[in-house]
């Protein structure tokens, strides 16, 4: 691991010593020393793992690309890798519609001018985004548990009592149950910081506008949302960022096996599960590396898509 | 325009007033009925506990079958001095890399930076592997470990974008008196950090306190913890226990709970000028 801490300052220290002042260095080393040894190496090292296959004796041999084969076509593990990543996608999908579009509603409303009572609204609306996801699933389950009744008792109050159902026990519910729980969790994040996007816009710009005879509707197609594209954009990142690395609230409501019959599995419980093992199959450090290597790609073509395709023409946009 | 103003303000008054029911109702739910008998919890659970369905029997259960207030000690441990090692090192790190001009020093701020997208869990398997090489495993060392390599990355981008704005003049006078960089930075850039502290604190706690991950791999047992990794357990065991369950739930919300309403202020501060750009 030190190979990776040496690229960065000590190189130069080595060739010019005498130049390189020692309390840069005094500065820099902790931070470089713990991180780069426990969240660079890790993953680099994770991606060497990813290359290697173990038998029963614990010893390693090299594969190549192997793991990444039987990964993709391998019936046992094709099947739950594409099953995870598609509900991973849905699981995305339903952030980006739901989460984000409520987020950019609540933040529009709360923009208003003179809005009494704003940092109260604000701050209670982002309370759930800082409790545990953990503890949000049990709150929700017991919610939704037909046991207690409660949510059905709610529905039959607003007459939609018939459409009540063991949400989170069908196969066909349970994904879209969860991931509108964490919806609900998390709205408070796109909310803070598209209201912050809106509050920034300078009310010149608005009052120009209206002047010039814009609407309302004109004023916000034309005038805001342009303005506030870049934030669109870091939300958009960062939900999936946050999405294709979830793994808390389907383990705390589901458990590891994702069920009902693999419906919540997404790519965080699909790694668990192969790292760990579950009931008899045996747990694999290699295809674990394997799978966590995937999903770093996957992210990585999330942020540089990110990067070189929508920030660049974002900012063009902007100015 | 003005008659307009006022029934369109009602009107998103209320639509607001019905998403906050939304978003605090269920936590509100839980709260009240932990306080009640399992009778009442069924019978009317929107109800407040009053005297005859007044209870705390969930509670002296809780106590009585976990080690609630260990993985409390635990929780704060880890958090609190995680907290401490990212503010100084992040801090020191900050201060270098915005202070000196020196070779690298670009390449290094992007070093740092990738720590902020990708997410340091997908190194889980090798930091598993290291922490059973240096006998960590089932210690809170080990989650201390990871949750300040895990934190550096956002503490050192916050608190240089703020170190930027201290003026110059402070340290260049202190230069000049012959003070030397440590305490330059010691005695007048820590001080003067300290706003920003709080936006990293608000930031890197949360995550922390909250996190299941890495208690579930790195220490699971041996009394080591924490109490989200505690109420998972305590709830799988005790599953129809409905008292003890909204308990432990209530228990384990208190501590955030009260934190945030006492600090919301710095969060929304930090969240809205722009650290997260």
């Amino acid at each position: 691991m030190s190979d990776i801490a040496a690229s960065g300052v000590p190189v130069e220290s080595t060739a010019q010593r005498s130049r390189f002042p020692v309390h840069i260095l005094v500065f820099l080393a902790p931070a470089l020393v713990i991180y780069t040894a426990f969240s660079i190496y890790p993953l680099i090292d994770t991606i060497r793992l990813s290359l290697y296959a173990g038998d029963e004796t614990g010893a390693r041999y090299f594969v190549g690309l192997g793991n990444f084969t039987t990964l993709l076509t391998d019936p046992v593990w094709a099947d739950q890798f594409w099953n995870a990543l598609r509900n991973n996608l849905i699981f995305f999908a339903i952030h980006m519609v739901v989460q984000n579009g409520i987020g950019l509603g609540l933040a529009m409303l709360l923009s208003l001018p003179h809005l009494t009572g704003g940092s109260v609204y604000r701050t209670l609306l982002f309370l759930p985004t800082m409790l545990s996801v953990v503890i949000i699933g049990f709150i929700w389950q017991l919610i939704l548990n037909p046991l207690w009744g409660i949510a059905e008792t709610l529905l039959q109050a607003i007459g939609l009592g018939s459409l009540f159902g063991p949400w989170l026990g069908q196969e066909s519910t349970a994904l879209l149950t969860v991931s509108l729980i964490s919806v609900w969790q998390f709205v408070g994040i796109p909310m803070m910081l598209i209201y912050a996007a809106l509050i920034n816009i300078p009310d010149d710009l608005l009052d120009a506008a209206t002047v010039d005879g814009a609407g309302p509707f004109s004023v916000f197609w034309f005038v805001r949302l342009p303005l506030i594209l870049p934030t669109l954009g870091v939300v958009s990142i960062l939900t999936f960022v946050a999405n294709f690395n979830a793994f808390d609230l389907i383990y705390a409501i589901k458990g590891a096996l994702a069920g009902p019959n693999f419906s919540t599995d997404i790519l965080g419980t699909f790694f668990y599960r192969t790292f760990f093992g579950y009931q008899l199959q045996m747990g694999s450090p290699t295809m674990g590396a394997t799978v966590a290597t995937a999903m770093l790609v996957i992210i990585l073509i999330g942020v540089l898509i990110y990067l070189f395709g929508v920030q660049r023409r974002l900012q063009r946009h902007t100015f | 325009m003005k008659a307009n103003v006022r029934p369109s303000r009602i009107a998103v008054h209320i639509a607001l007033i019905l998403y906050t029911i939304l978003a605090i109702g269920p936590i509100v739910l839980i709260l009240i009925n932990a306080f009640k008998t399992r009778r009442a919890i069924f019978a009317d659970p929107l109800g407040f506990p009053d005297a005859r369905t007044f209870t705390t029997i969930g509670f002296d259960r809780v106590f009585s079958n976990s080690d609630f207030g260990l993985y409390f000690f635990n929780s704060f441990t880890v958090t609190i001095v995680s907290l401490g090692l990212i503010i100084l090192i992040g801090a020191m790190a900050a201060w270098a890399l915005t202070e000196y001009r020196f070779w690298g020093n670009t390449l290094l701020s992007l070093y740092l930076a990738i720590g902020i997208m990708v997410p340091i869990r997908l190194g889980s398997v090798s930091i598993l592997q290291m922490m059973v090489e240096l006998n960590l495993v089932n210690t809170l060392t080990a989650l201390i470990l990871v949750y300040v390599a895990q934190g550096l990355p956002l503490a050192i981008l916050i608190l240089g974008e703020f170190i930027q704005q201290i003026p110059k003049d402070l340290r260049d006078a202190a230069r000049c008196d012959g003070v030397s960089e440590y305490r330059i930075f010691g005695s007048i850039i820590l001080p003067l950090i300290r706003p920003a502290i709080a936006t990293v604190a608000v930031f890197t706690m949360v995550p922390i306190w909250n996190d299941l991950w890495f208690p579930l791999i790195l220490a699971p047992g041996d009394g080591k913890q924490t109490v989200t990794l505690g109420v998972q357990q305590f709830i799988g065991q005790y599953v129809t226990d409905w008292n003890a369950v909204l308990a432990s739930l209530t228990l384990a919300i208190a501590p955030i709970l009260v934190l945030y309403l006492l600090f919301s202020r710095y969060l929304v501060r930090g969240l809205t000028a722009g650290a997260v750009k």
